[in-house]
Parts: C-alpha cells; sequence; structure tokens
C-alpha cells in the first residue's frame, strides 16, 4: 500500500480552508493536499506523496548523509576489485 | 527524479550486493512486508542478485490479498446499485470476491471508477448530487490519512451523497500472526516504510523484543531495499534484534502526528477476518460512531451478503501433482514446495506476475 | 498457520470487459477462442497488422482498425489524425506502401459539428501528408449515449513492395530488436489528457505515419528486416511477446538503453505503470539481421521520425516465446503481457 513518490513542492495555497498544493515530479505537475505537512514545508522542499497527499517531508540533509555513506563504501568496492584484478 | 532516480545506481546496487554476501555467514531468512518493496524486487531482480545469500520471503503487504472478502463481496454488491457510482484505486479492480469482481461489475452496467485520491471520489460526489458516491477505502496505514481526510471534508462541506467502506488493515498483528505461527521460518523484517512514515516505528520494538527479529525499516528503491538487508544481516550476525531505520528520508521515530491524529478522530481500531488468515483482533480500521453517516456499511444495508470461501489453496493442487510449481502462482514465495502454504502475493500483471514467470524462466520451460 | 489463499484472478467471464480491448491476454484469448474457429483460413491464420492477398500476381496488403480513442482531441492530435496514422502504419508494417483508406463513421446525437469539422480536418492533412487517398466512406448515427462522441473504422490498402516481406512469424535468433524513437508518449498523453495531470512542458502524442522509415530501412537494409510491428496498445511489451510467440524465438532486452523521455517516465512513476506497456502510435519495433543492425539504426535516424532509433534488444534460441528484460541493477524479469489494461496501483 506504499506507492510513494518524492516531488518537489512548487506552489501553495489553500482551497477551501484546505491546505493544497502543486508538486513536481520530474517534469510532471499534480495538485497534491499538503494538509499533513503543513506546518513543515515551504516551496522548493521536497515531499512523498501517496495518493495525492504529502505524508513526509523529504529530509535532504539525512538523505545526503546516507547517501554518501553508500557511495563511498561502493567505491571501496570499486578499488577493491581493481585490486583483485592487478597483476 | 530527484530521491528516487540516484537510489537506482547499479554500480552501488553491486556495492551493497557485495557487501551483504561478504556479510552473512549463512543464508538469513527475511521478509519484506510491502506489496511495494516486493514488486521493486521481482521488478528489478534483486533476489537475483543476491543468489542463494538471502532466502526473501514475500510478506502480506499487498490489497490485493489480504483484503478480506466480505469487503470486497460489500464492494461488488454496492457497485451493483444502479443508484450508486463506485469509486476505488485501480489495484482492487482485478480482486475476485465470492463470485466475481469490480470489472464484471463494471461491464454488466455498474458504474465503476478508478480514482487516485479519496478527494477525486468527493469531488465526484459534489458533482453528481443525484447519485451515491461510494469510496472503496482500502490499504494499511499509509493510506488511512487520506481516506480519514475524505470523511473529514465530507462532514465539513455537508456532502452527504458521499461515503466510504472502509476495508484497513494495520500491520503490527500481521507480523505478530506470521512470528506466532510455529512453522515460521523468517528470522528478519524490512518494515513498510511508507507505513511507518505515518505511523513511526515505535510499535515495532515491542515485537523486536518479544519476537527477538531485528525489523529494518526500509525504503522502497534497489539500494533502499538492499541498505535494509544488509542492516538486517548485520543485526542477525551480531545476534541483536532492534528495530533500526533504513529510509532515514523519509520516516521519523513518531512518525507523522497530524495524520495519525486524524485518522484516530474519524477510525478505531476493530478486528478483521484476513482473506486466507482469519481473524485477527484489532487488526483493522473502521468508522467511528461519530462519522456513521458516511460509513458505507450503517448507510446502505449490507446484511444480505453471503460469503464463501473460494477453492482450497492452490498448495493442494501442486502437492497432488496436478499443478507444477512452477504454474502455481504461489511457488517461491512463502509457498515452497517444502511448505506449501498458499501465496500471500497474488496478482497476474505487474510484479508478481513477473515473478511468478521468473519462475518459469529459470526451470527453462519454453511457453 | 492457516493457509494463506491467493485471491488468483478470475478468468472465466461471460461477458465482454474492458480488457479484451487492451492487446492483453484477454484480447488474444477471445480472437483465439471466440473469431478464429468461426473464420479459419491460411491468410487469417498469419494474424499480422494487415492480411497479404494476391491479385494478378500483386501482393497487396489490407488492414483494418477501429479509433474508439477518449478524449476525441488530445495534445499531437485527434481521432481522426489518429485514424489515418495507425490504418497507414498496419500496412507498412507488412512491407506495403499504403495508398488507399476508406473511413467510416459513427456520429453519436448531439456531437458538435465544429468538433466533427476538426476531426475530419486533421484526417485530411493526415492523409495528404502519408500519400493515402480516401476514397470511400460512409456515416451512420446513432442515439445520445452510444458512441462516445465518435467512432472511426477504417480499411487501409496497399501494394507490397517487391523483395520486402517482413511479417511476424519471420524473427530470427541473432536478430537485433530496434525501436525507432522513444516509448510511451501516446498512452501518457491520452492518461493526461482525461486525468488532468499537468506538464512541465506539454507531452504530446507521437501519433504519426511511420512509411517514411519504412522506405529508409527497405532501401537501405532491404530484406534483412524480418519483421516490423507498431507497438499500440499494450506497448512495446505485448508486440514483442507477439512477435516471440509467433517466431517462436526468445527476446533479451535490456532496460539501461530503453528510450523512456522523462516526462514519460515521471508520469509512470506517479501511476505505476510500466513505461513497455504504454501505447505508441508513431514508433515501430524492427527485428533485423545482426550484420544489418548498424545500418539499421542509422538509416531510421537520417529522419526526424527516428532521430531516437536504437537498439534495445536481440532474439535468442532460449527461452522461446518469453521476453526477458535485463534490469537497471543487473537482474533479470520477465516482460509477460498483461491480462488486460494496466490499472493504477497505490500499492
Amino acid at each position: 500500500m506504499c506507492l510513494g513518490i518524492p516531488g518537489r513542492i512548487v506552489e501553495v495555497r489553500q482551497s477551501e480552508g484546505l491546505p493544497m498544493g502543486v508538486v513536481d515530479f520530474g517534469g510532471v505537475r499534480r495538485e497534491v493536499c499538503l494538509s499533513y505537512v503543513a506546518d513543515e514545508i515551504k516551496v522548493g522542499d521536497y515531499a512523498i506523496v501517496h495518493v495525492g497527499f504529502a505524508i513526509s517531508k523529504v529530509d535532504e540533509a539525512e538523505a545526503k548523509r546516507t547517501f554518501d555513506v553508500l557511495r563511498e563504501m561502493s567505491q571501496l568496492d570499486e578499488l577493491e576489485w581493481l585490486k583483485d584484478l592487478a597483476p | 527524479m530527484k530521491y528516487l532516480s540516484e537510489y537506482r545506481d547499479p554500480a552501488m546496487a553491486r556495492a551493497l550486493v557485495t557487501e551483504i554476501r561478504r556479510s552473512a555467514t549463512r543464508r538469513w531468512v527475511l521478509m519484506e512486508v510491502c506489496g511495494g518493496q516486493t514488486h521493486t524486487i521481482v521488478k528489478q531482480g534483486l533476489d537475483e542478485l543476491l543468489g542463494e545469500s538471502i532466502e526473501m520471503v514475500h510478506g502480506p503487504g499487498c490489497p490485493v490479498c489480504v483484503t478480506p472478502l466480505e469487503q470486497i463481496d460489500k464492494a461488488l454488491a454496492l457497485a451493483a446499485r444502479p443508484d450508486v457510482i463506485f469509486t476505488s484505486f485501480g489495484d482492487m479492480l482485478r480482486v475476485p470476491g465470492s463470485d466475481c469482481d469490480l470489472l464484471q461489475i463494471r461491464a454488466r452496467g455498474g458504474a465503476v471508477r478508478i480514482v487516485y485520491s479519496p478527494l477525486d471520489a468527493l469531488e465526484l460526489a459534489r458533482k453528481n448530487p443525484d447519485k451515491q458516491v461510494v469510496f472503496f477505502a482500502v490499504g494499511f496505514e499509509t493510506t488511512a490519512p487520506a481516506n480519514a481526510m475524505a470523511v473529514w471534508r465530507a462532514r465539513e462541506l455537508g456532502v452527504e451523497n458521499f461515503s466510504v467502506l472502509v476495508s484497513h488493515v494495520t500491520v503490527p498483528p500481521a507480523m505478530t500472526a506470521l512470528l506466532e505461527a510455529p512453522d515460521n521460518r523468517v528470522q528478519g523484517f524490512l518494515a513498510a516504510g511508507h507505513v511507518c512514515t505515518i505511523m513511526g516505528w515505535t510499535e515495532y520494538e515491542p515485537i523486536a523484543a518479544k519476537y527477538r527479529v531485528p525489523i529494518v525499516v526500509t525504503g522502497f528503491e534497489p539500494l533502499d531495499i538492499l541498505e535494509g538487508m544488509l542492516l538486517a544481516v548485520r543485526q542477525l550476525e551480531a545476534g541483536r534484534h532492534e528495530v533500526e531505520n533504513q529510509y532515514v528520508r523519509a520516516v521519523r521515530r513518531d512518525g507523522n502526528q497530524p495524520a495519525q491524529d486524524l485518522v484516530t478522530r474519524v477510525f478505531e481500531l476493530v478486528d478483521r477476518n484476513w482473506r486466507g488468515i482469519g481473524p485477527i483482533p484489532r487488526s483493522g480500521l473502521g468508522i467511528r460512531e461519530e462519522f456513521a453517516e458516511f460509513d458505507a456499511e450503517r448507510r446502505f444495508a449490507l446484511d444480505q451478503i453471503r460469503t464463501a470461501e473460494p477453492t482450497m489453496c492452490r498448495a493442494g493442487d501442486v502437492l497432488r501433482g496436478v499443478l507444477k510449481p512452477f504454474d502455481c502462482p504461489a511457488f517461491g514465495a512463502l509457498c515452497t514446495p517444502e511448505h506449501p502454504l498458499g501465496a500471500p502475493m497474488v496478482s497476474s500483471e505487474g510484479a508478481c506476475a513477473a515473478y511468478y514467470n521468473y519462475g518459469r524462466f529459470r526451470a527453462g520451460s519454453a511457453v | 498457520m492457516t493457509t494463506i489463499v491467493c485471491p488468483t484472478p478470475l478468468t472465466d467471464i461471460a461477458r465482454v470487459q474492458l480488457g479484451h480491448g487492451s492487446g492483453g491476454k484477454l484480447s488474444a484469448a477471445l480472437v483465439r477462442e471466440r473469431f478464429l474457429p468461426h473464420f479459419d483460413n491460411p491468410i487469417l491464420a498469419q494474424l499480422g497488422d494487415a492480411a497479404i492477398v494476391e491479385v494478378a500476381g500483386q501482393q497487396l496488403a489490407m488492414s483494418t482498425d477501429t479509433f474508439v480513442v477518449q478524449p476525441l482531441e488530445f495534445p499531437g492530435g485527434n481521432i481522426g489524425s489518429l485514424a489515418v496514422h495507425g490504418t497507414v502504419n498496419d500496412l507498412a508494417m507488412m512491407g506495403a506502401r499504403p495508398e488507399w483508406m476508406s473511413a467510416a463513421f459513427v456520429l453519436e446525437e448531439g456531437l458538435p459539428l465544429d468538433v466533427l469539422d476538426r476531426i475530419v480536418q486533421a484526417m485530411a492533412e493526415a492523409a495528404r501528408a502519408a500519400n493515402v487517398l480516401l476514397v470511400t466512406g460512409d456515416t451512420k448515427v446513432v442515439e445520445r449515449g452510444k458512441a462516445d462522441g465518435v467512432f472511426i473504422n477504417t480499411t487501409g490498402l496497399g501494394k507490397r513492395w517487391p523483395d520486402f516481406a517482413p511479417g511476424p512469424t519471420r524473427a530470427q535468433p541473432g536478430d537485433a530488436v530496434i525501436v525507432s524513437g522513444p516509448i510511451g508518449r501516446h498512452g501518457i498523453a491520452i492518461m493526461s489528457a482525461r486525468e488532468g495531470i499537468a506538464f512541465d512542458t506539454e507531452l504530446r502524442s507521437d501519433s504519426a505515419a511511420l512509411t517514411p522509415l519504412v522506405e529508409l530501412l527497405r532501401s537501405r537494409v532491404g530484406d534483412a528486416v524480418h519483421t516490423l510491428r507498431d507497438p499500440t496498445r499494450g506497448g512495446v511489451a505485448s508486440a514483442l511477446n507477439e512477435i516471440a510467440a509467433a517466431s517462436r524465438i526468445g527476446v533479451e532486452l535490456d532496460e539501461a538503453v530503453l528510450p523512456v523521455p522523462a516526462p514519460v517516465a515521471a508520469a509512470c512513476e506517479m501511476l505505476g505503470f510500466d513505461p513497455l506497456y504504454v501505447a505508441n502510435e508513431g514508433v515501430l519495433v524492427a527485428f533485423v539481421a545482426e550484420h544489418q543492425a548498424g545500418a539499421a539504426v542509422q538509416a531510421l535516424q537520417r529522419h526526424a521520425l527516428g532521430r531516437a532509433a536504437t537498439r534495445i534488444g536481440r532474439c535468442v534460441r532460449d527461452h522461446a516465446g518469453l521476453v526477458v528484460l535485463k534490469t537497471g541493477v543487473g537482474g533479470h524479469r520477465v516482460v509477460d503481457m498483461l491480462p488486460g489494461d494496466q490499472l493504477p496501483r497505490i500499492c
């Protein structure tokens, strides 16, 4: 029950009292309900969107930190493979 | 797409697989709970990359499989009514009830529409005041806040011709039921990342402690799943059994409070009859008395529904030799020729079909 | 533990479903079980995009199609231009130069005449550009509610080029699988028009006549082209499955080189769709003998419609009838035909 896609918030507005916005998913835009992240987000932030609702703000700092760790690990692995190949 | 595409990097995936193989001193049995995670594993062929290092058992995290049969039958009865426009997420249209499915109801003249958001269903109700619009509110905890909002807004805006047929189930009771089974072989879990986005992970801590299983909150892209597996394997190798968060970019320990609040406001815990598993107490969500007018079960008389459990699991056919293992949709999931059970993951399209066909492919058989 | 029972989808159906029209397994079963037994003849049995008949020593290709698209007008065309392109392409895929077509209209009572005008104008323009004459037609009107605005049925006729006979049964192990352009545009353009999804830059249907591409292939590599198909409903996946089954070969694809435009990929992520199953109306798939594959790709790239032509896979002797994809991270999965339409998922 989990198809949640990250998108960038490009517009924030109120629709009949409900916080709504427009989210950009890699060039595709759709209207999204921002009610559950209203306090945390602003235009330019990223959020995870599920069935037309933003359910979480993407923690970009954490994302970068953990991704860098992963990348380092994979580069170390590449070096090891190269060492194995060296005569 | 940012925060999506980079988590599909092939070199980094290979590195994670190498790390997993290096870390595992034996073949651990892991389960990914969520259907979306299974989809990625099958779609990307991750289980093939892992080879013998990990045995992946696919969990019951798919609406197709776990939606109670009686709820499907109620949906079919409502969709067949001439005064009703029945709205649903796409996944549900092909799920069979006791006797047919929503697509067949549509073929017979019922108004059945696919919506992407519960708010779309509400909009439909506002645009069609002369019809009753019913929304099939299915899902795990991830979807409950959206469905709760639809009910909340219906009351706020006074949309009287809107109601929801609720069929929510919650993850922790299902995990517990699996762990309680005497023949359970699962040693570690990848918890459903988006469920935890809403609920946080505190409810998994007692489960990890009681059953001594590591539970890693995991995302949905290949690197997420592989990293989740690595963290689980490291815990198992070290004899730890904690709840750990792989999906840090989206999940916080306490989850999404406003979402939880509205869900608690609109829904309450009820007992649910899980398809194929049977009743699990307090494992589902139902509409509270305060919002009873929006509960399709109370608005429409649905007592005449007769639910007939479908024919026995195919495992029997496999055992009797009527069905070859790779023809059986259950092959390779919870069900193996040694431990035949029904499969939790069935859909004849997408990930699951690909999986079963992959079994066919590995078996070397042609069409 | 109690067994978890698989709710396998029902296949025993007594009525026509929308899925029967989606180009997947249900469609194939409908044709095989309900139509073929009554019309059994060797020409029909070929089940190509067009039928090949012979008149006084000249092979002719004859195709038929009905266009029921909703909405009637969409970014990149309308049901009229689509009708011409679809008809022309079916003939071209069998190695014929399209020359004549018929068009029969079923009009719904209440259709605004200016909508009809735009449809017919687009048809005329498309026919002119494709050098095809509309030589006979018919019009019927049905009551409000019985025809979704307009349905258009066409028949196309063309002369087959000599020494050029692509067909669904001719693909061979070793052949290269080539696609002429980016995939998934038409289906997503339609879906977005229907579902109110907006794009940064508007995503248009790729609807186009493919005859120029076929002519380039023929003149450059001739009979090295074994099979051609335009992957319409059901997408590239369905087309490849049909050919794999008809030719009794396996197909291997490489996910990393599939040309999926970014907006199509993004829309597919949102809806939970796989671009391989999304309809195309201006793309062809070609099975070309390996030694001429490079030349074929270059030939396609010389035309505006084929700029993004690329090799996406090859035919093999193994797993006959199955299409297997090497995934982005290096695993494999089987790309099967869907039973019916691709349904947007939340799971």
